[in-house]
């Protein structure tokens, strides 16, 4: 390429991973975040994964405001994570963090000479081993089922006299009252189901990340595999990450799952398998990254 | 997951369903940062992440951080 033809394209790196013949093999069958042709930049015993993408959609201001975007964050966001999806399965790869771009490769090859030391040692810990991404919800659609059968066999002084005899007004705070408490027992019911799947996972998993819980309009688009239920809808209570060797990962899915059976006013989510993102991160003081005792 | 997938299994794995909060969750989350000779700094994208709250998690008083796990 000419001096003057690189001056309009930046170096979009997705991932760091080691310089072998299947690692060339596959990011030859890969396109990026631009529809690019992604190919390995290497030193000794690294590579990254980059691809030349247009200066005038990548250079700060430019990305930055797409970013805001939402349809462009979605397209750069899935463009990031094809490349990277499809190397995961190399059996060691490092992603980079969204919309990590260079003026060119030389300055890629030099990060990767200069953070060699982080970069090897990460390499390894996550060499073979796989995400899965837990998310724990309350079911509002099975605990008003609860909210009914209470309704049915009234236990309570106040229902066992007969509603009949409560004037309209009483009734329908009693109706609340109930309903309310219906609500915080499936509140309940779902944070010991998540704390429970969290025991579980952290008898096979080797590192646990809590991610926010999730909010607002993109959390409405559910996915991923589902236990109990599979109705949208409910209160994400618990959105956390496991990092878990790629051998056990079938034996992961199928047991948190199962713990999530038969728990009613709880809905558990498992996406994933992932590349590891979010255990992507330079070691951080220990505790953070270890499985809790629950 | 262990071993070489076919190409049907890694295109799989790419994941075209995957929805997209989760995909944001680890991708504005996760990845290492790296900076010094990068473009986009982290705290721009950090920044990024709090204009898009509103659509990716808006936080308020009625959905207040719960305690959990």
């Amino acid at each position: 390429m000419t001096e003057s033809a690189w001056r309009q394209h930046m170096v979009y790196a997705y991932a760091v991973l080691r310089p072998t013949p299947e690692a060339a093999q596959a990011v030859a069958t890969l396109r990026g975040v631009a529809d690019e042709q992604v190919g390995l930049v290497e030193t000794d015993d690294l590579a990254a994964a980059v691809g030349p993408v247009p200066a005038e959609e990548f250079e700060e201001g430019a990305l930055r405001a797409g970013l805001e975007e939402l349809p462009r964050l979605e397209a750069l966001a899935r463009g990031h994570h094809g490349v990277v999806a499809g190397l995961a399965s190399l059996g060691a790869v490092l992603p980079l963090r969204l919309a990590t771009v260079y003026r060119d490769e030389d300055r890629v090859r030099r990060v990767l000479q200069e953070r060699r030391d982080q970069f090897l040692p990460l390499l390894e810990r996550l060499a073979g081993h796989v995400e899965w991404g837990v998310k724990v919800y309350t079911d509002p659609t099975d605990s008003l089922a609860g909210d009914a059968a209470g309704a049915a066999e009234p236990t309570g002084g106040e229902t066992a006299g007969g509603e009949g005899f409560l004037s309209p007004g009483r009734a329908y705070l009693a109706a609340r009252r109930r309903r309310r408490r219906g609500a915080e027992e499936a509140w309940q019911t779902a944070a010991r189901t998540a704390a429970r799947i969290a025991e579980e996972a952290g008898g096979l998993a080797v590192g646990r990340v809590a991610h926010r819980p999730q909010r607002g309009e993109l959390a409405q688009v559910g996915g991923g595999g589902t236990a109990g239920g599979g109705k949208p809808g409910g209160e994400n209570i618990a959105n956390d990450a496991y990092l878990v060797p790629a051998d056990r990962a079938e034996e992961f899915r199928a047991r948190i799952l199962a713990a999530a059976e038969g728990q009613p006013g709880v809905r558990v989510e498992v996406t994933g398998p992932w590349a590891p993102y979010s255990f992507a991160l330079p070691p951080e003081p220990e505790p953070a990254a270890r499985p809790e005792p629950v | 997951m262990s071993g070489a997938l076919d190409e049907e299994d890694a295109r799989a794995l790419a994941g075209r369903e995957v929805a997209l909060i989760d995909l944001l969750d680890r991708l504005l989350q996760g990845g290492v940062v790296l900076a010094g000779d990068l473009v986009l700094s982290i705290a721009d994208v950090d920044l990024v992440r709090i204009d898009l709250r509103a659509v990716i998690a808006p936080v308020d008083a009625e959905h207040p951080a719960p305690l959990l796990p």
